[in-house]
């Protein structure tokens, strides 16, 4: 057979045709179909919801893949993100219908965070409201778009409704702005993005050692001031002065800047919910730090919010926060037995 | 420009005069018509596409421009990308090929109706895709397959008819050899249309991980087996005809078209290095992008030789000097693409806007200009209406430091923000220090947009002058 590729119009072309679906056929289609029959979900993880699906949707219709990944690379600037992703965080992830694909989630652009663990680093429903409305009015320098389109404005609300308190830059000027059924179903998706462990709970405690060893033998620098910019300043703000109506401030306030440390530690390692601060009241709820910091990390940011904006109280040590944990282990040990 | 050779003219001081493109190729009028409604219906793609582009692009600066749902970022975003796609550069490069492939076959083109027919089902898709994607409409936020099927199935329906007619021309051709560009052209449309299909078709990407693993091989290969092959077979065609010799190597050539084949549809995945998928495949997209530096110093090479000893034809020439920018472009971005590949540069530039910068440049800076090239060397010729030289000179300054007043800050912001990332900086330092390079990228965009605006212009400049005149000329 004569290879004349240039005379041979159907030998040039079948070759062309023909060799490329070869080729793309070991590179695409047959990987993708190894992966996907090999891939499993994790065994901690909980197939979506029907709310969580509809908030994928309004995920994908919105563009918020553009600027947001759900990546977290093995390697060590991705940290802050949370564990490395493995291919079974993204097994429950299927097509939305008959006319779209399987969402793509991965991203590709990383102009605003991570959101693998979003559910876990923002739990509060009450944040991502604000934050949909209005980004900048929980993140001032944020960039992100607003999405109006996802709240109506009400002038007196169903008590079935999610009624959302904004500060009074923010707020409509009048009525009472309400969650749509979209910014629910949203933002039911963002609380649901939270990374679950690798292996079967059974295992799960020796692996916390070794991340635990690794992250010992790193050994970086703790700066209390970007612990808080990345775990506290989205709600309670770089000026720490919080967010009116939502996250109280923490200039001048009678925990933070009490002599005795306790009940702020307690407050970083176990979160707080519906307590009123000096008459008023918070709809915000702070997740716990218990696992996510260690005693030098909860005692560098509680130094940092002891000492700046003003604030003026006596600073505390890691072994101060290590003493509180073990006095509470201990008194629920007791509890318990009791 | 400066060549000591190059007319002055006594009436325009500031401007070095180009030559005019001489006689009218005689070509029949149906084909001048298909390929010019295809130019014109592109300019108008590009004017809207990059309108869109400009304006979330100022959104980076001032994100409360607006807060209508159609105009969002994340709606908008994707109307950019597709529309120049699918719109603008498809549609030029399919404007070109339906002049490069009859003329090198040396007949007519197969079916002007089939022609026709697909430059309706073309632009009815993107139109379409355009109103649903701003409705919300998102097929699952696949970079460049975000129209859903049953739209999109239109323009490949499009696409499958331009290569049935251009094989069809060339299976029907006037002389032995098939020249080269055909390969390249023919290629690009026979490889997007099974690009396309696998990455519509159901059964294979089900999961997320599936999913990702053919978005890699798709949003690659529609750059590299559609966009760089079909610019390369008319650059193939235009650069020895404008310079009137022959391309420096046919081998080159061949050798170019065969590794950029291999080499190029094994790449796709390094769009996704350190992610989830196989490491594996990751590998193998690492080591064939360096493979990608055969094809690509090749192809660039042969096209500067080509072009060796003749720079006072780009001199005297207007649509020349677009052409040597898009082949500089071409080796730059495929230089650029194999060092982001590596793991190590990977870390530093994956996620940031060093990737939005690569993908202007390559998409604008080689693909674009290569078209306006062909176009501004073509189309005088088939209408017999030139561009005011003055508007095409304006077109191309306007266009070039646009794209680099674009890219070039976006490269070091881009560097930075991964920098920051990798010294644990909180997230919120590297959006802050974006701002001035955001501030540059919305100047040059809105240079590059105002080069389009007298683009459309010349464009209607070149229109046919009347058809009884056309009529006349081709009958005599």
């Amino acid at each position: 057979m004569k290879f004349d590729f240039h005379k041979n119009h159907k030998l040039l072309f079948g070759t062309i045709f023909w060799g490329f679906i070869f080729l793309s056929l070991i590179i695409s289609v047959l990987p993708a179909l190894w992966v996907q029959r090999e891939n499993e979900p994790l065994p901690a993880s909980e197939p979506m919801t029907d709310i969580e699906r509809k908030g994928l949707n309004v995920f994908i219709g919105e563009g918020c893949v553009y600027c947001h990944t759900q990546q977290v690379r093995p390697i060590e600037m991705d940290e802050n993100w949370g564990r490395p992703s493995a291919p079974g965080d993204y097994a429950r992830i299927d097509r939305q219908d008959i006319w779209r694909q399987t969402p793509a989630v991965l991203g590709s652009e990383r102009t605003g965070p991570d959101l693998s663990n979003v559910g876990e680093r923002q739990p509060s429903a009450v944040w991502h409201y604000m934050h949909l409305y209005n980004p900048r009015s929980v993140v001032e320098e944020s960039i992100m778009p607003s999405y109006p389109w996802l709240f109506e404005v009400k002038k007196s609300p169903g008590s079935d409704e999610t009624v959302v308190s904004m500060p009074e830059d923010y707020a409509p000027e009048q009525g009472q702005l309400v969650a749509t059924e979209k910014a629910e179903a949203l933002v039911a998706y963002l609380q649901s993005l939270k990374q679950v462990p690798m292996d079967a709970p059974a295992s799960s405690v020796s692996n916390e050692e070794t991340s635990k060893e690794i992250s010992e033998s790193q050994k970086k620098t703790i700066d209390g001031a970007s612990i808080y910019s990345n775990n506290c300043a989205s709600c309670h703000q770089n000026n720490g002065e919080g967010v009116q109506g939502a996250f109280p401030s923490l200039v001048g306030d009678p925990v933070v800047t009490d002599e005795d440390p306790t009940d702020h530690i307690r407050a970083v390692l176990y979160g707080m919910q519906g307590v009123p601060i000096e008459g008023e009241n918070y709809s915000g709820i702070m997740q716990p730090f218990e696992q996510t910091l260690s005693d030098e990390e909860v005692a560098a940011v509680i130094n940092h919010e002891r000492t700046s904006w003003g604030n003026d109280a006596p600073t505390i040590t890691a072994e101060d926060v290590a003493e509180v944990r073990n006095n509470d282990e201990l008194n629920e040990i007791t509890a318990e037995e009791e | 420009m400066e060549k000591k050779s190059a007319v002055l003219s006594e009436q325009r001081p500031l401007t070095v005069e180009k030559s005019k493109v001489g006689e009218r190729i005689d070509t029949s009028l149906e084909s001048i018509r298909l390929i010019f409604s295809f130019v014109a219906l592109s300019a108008f793609w590009l004017v809207f596409g990059t309108l869109v582009g400009e304006y979330v692009g100022f959104k980076f600066v001032w994100p409360e421009l607006d807060s209508v749902s159609w105009l969002s970022f994340g709606r908008l975003r994707p109307v950019h990308t597709n529309v120049l796609f699918w719109g603008f550069l498809s549609q030029a490069m399919i404007a070109l090929a339906l002049y490069v492939v009859p003329r090198t076959s040396q007949r007519e083109l197969y079916s002007y109706r089939l022609g026709w027919t697909s430059l309706g089902l073309m632009n009815i898709s993107v139109l379409f895709g355009v109103i649903s994607l701003m409705m919300g409409i998102n097929n699952g936020g696949q970079e460049y397959r975000e129209i859903i099927w049953p739209i999109f199935a239109l323009f490949a329906g499009g696409l499958i008819l331009v290569a049935y007619n251009l094989y069809k021309t060339i299976a029907d051709r006037k002389v032995t050899e098939i020249y080269i560009s055909n390969w390249y052209i023919l290629a690009a449309c026979l490889w997007t249309i099974i690009l396309v299909s696998i990455a519509y078709l159901p059964g294979y990407q089900k999961d997320g991980i599936s999913q990702t693993v053919i978005q890699g091989y798709y949003m690659h290969q529609g750059v590299g087996q559609w966009f760089t092959p079909m610019v390369l077979g008319l650059t193939y065609y235009f650069l020895p005809k404008l310079l009137n010799k022959p391309i420096y190597s046919y081998s080159l050539g061949v050798l170019a078209f065969w590794t950029q084949m291999i080499f190029y549809t094994m790449i796709g995945s390094h769009h996704f290095v350190f992610s989830p998928i196989p490491w594996w495949i990751q590998t193998v997209a690492i080591v064939f992008s360096v493979g990608m530096i055969v094809p690509v110093t090749a192809g660039t090479g042969n096209f500067l030789l080509t072009m060796k000893g003749s720079w006072r034809s780009f001199a005297r020439s207007y649509s020349l000097p677009f052409i040597l920018v898009g082949v500089i472009f071409y080796a730059i971005v495929s230089y650029q693409g194999t060092l982001e590949a590596f793991r190590s540069l990977n870390k530093v530039w994956h996620f940031t806007n060093f990737t939005i910068a690569h993908s202007h440049m390559s998409m604008y800076g080689f693909v674009a200009f290569l078209i306006w090239g062909g176009i501004y060397g073509l189309i005088p010729r088939l209408t017999g209406s030139e561009p005011p030289q003055l508007a095409v000179g304006a077109h191309f300054w306007l266009a070039l430091i646009g794209i680099l007043v674009y890219s070039i800050p976006l490269m070091i912001g881009g560097t930075l923000q991964g920098l920051s990332w990798i010294a644990g900086e909180s997230f919120m330092e590297s959006v802050n220090l974006m701002t001035p390079y955001w501030v540059w990228r919305a100047i040059g965009g809105t240079m590059m947009f105002l080069s389009h605006l007298i683009f459309a212009y010349n464009v209607w400049k070149m229109r046919p002058s009347t058809w009884e005149k056309l009529t006349q000329v081709s009958q005599s």
